[in-house]
């Protein structure tokens, strides 16, 4: 009986969490958005790296391009393309709810099919915009 | 007596973290300036997409190319530590450990943003 209370303590019970609720966009699009960021958070870490390099100069430069433009390189740029798409619009998403727009269950899960398809019709546009040759017009 | 609350504590109004919305408000005003910052970003990476490293330089040597990287980079790293935070208070539950995850959040947040803005101004110097 003494050590009773403590043992609840250890013991508490779990609100229910992933493994028990059915899949839906919303809470799918949720997690993508944690996800996301975290992915953005190395990428801001490229971002400095990118930066660094140039600030190195020619060679410094000519280094990250080198690792960038390998296949893995790509895929990941692919990667943050897609992160960044998914993640603002996701945001502007979350930036709504703040102003308590768009909180009707069926305009929720709408609105976050939306963000998938949109996020990756960005991010295929991109790379379809630089595999044309459309890129590089900061010259 | 109706609270526990000591008048003070009431007056401030930051609830039990101590902080109140501090934290919340952070993330929004970050959040909305990264939407235009982060449409230039993609605007600005693509227009030095398979150009070579003189264009990149003199991209970034003008004034408000370089503002601009100085308030994407800062901005998106600030968020970037707001953010993580969140998920350390969400997942991390040991005392310990969830200090010493804080800490390292804000070393590496403050050492990204100082390393950018370096170079952002040895960019603007060597030119």
């Amino acid at each position: 009986m003494a050590d009773q209370p403590q043992k609840l303590g250890r013991e508490r019970p779990l609100s229910p969490h992933l493994t028990i609720y059915r899949w839906q966009v919303t809470m799918l699009a949720s997690i993508t958005h944690r996800v996301t960021g975290m992915a953005l958070s190395v990428g801001a870490l490229v971002l400095a790296w990118w930066l660094v390099s140039i600030s190195n100069g020619p060679e410094g430069y000519d280094g990250f391009m080198a690792v960038a433009t390998t296949p893995i390189g790509l895929v990941v740029l692919f990667g943050f393309a897609w992160s960044l798409s998914f993640h603002l619009l996701n945001g502007i998403r979350h930036l709504a709810w703040d102003l308590g727009y768009g909180f009707n269950k069926a305009t929720a899960t709408q609105t976050g099919s939306l963000v998938y398809i949109l996020s990756l019709v960005a991010a295929i546009a991109i790379f379809a915009f630089v595999w044309t040759g459309h890129s590089g017009y900061l010259q | 007596m109706s609270s526990l609350q000591t008048p003070l504590h009431k007056v401030q109004g930051l609830g039990p973290s101590h902080s109140g919305t501090g934290h919340f408000w952070r993330q929004r005003v970050t959040a909305v300036a990264l939407v235009p910052l982060g449409l230039w970003f993609t605007y600005a990476i693509l227009g030095l997409i398979g150009t070579n490293e003189v264009a990149v330089l003199s991209f970034l040597s003008k004034p408000w190319n370089a503002l601009l990287m100085a308030a994407f980079s800062t901005t998106l790293l600030y968020h970037m530590a707001l953010g993580l935070q969140d998920i350390v208070d969400d997942y991390v539950h040991r005392p310990g450990m969830k200090i010493f995850t804080l800490l390292l959040i804000r070393f590496v947040w403050i050492a990204t943003t100082v390393t950018c803005i370096f170079a952002l101004i040895r960019v603007a110097a060597s030119t």
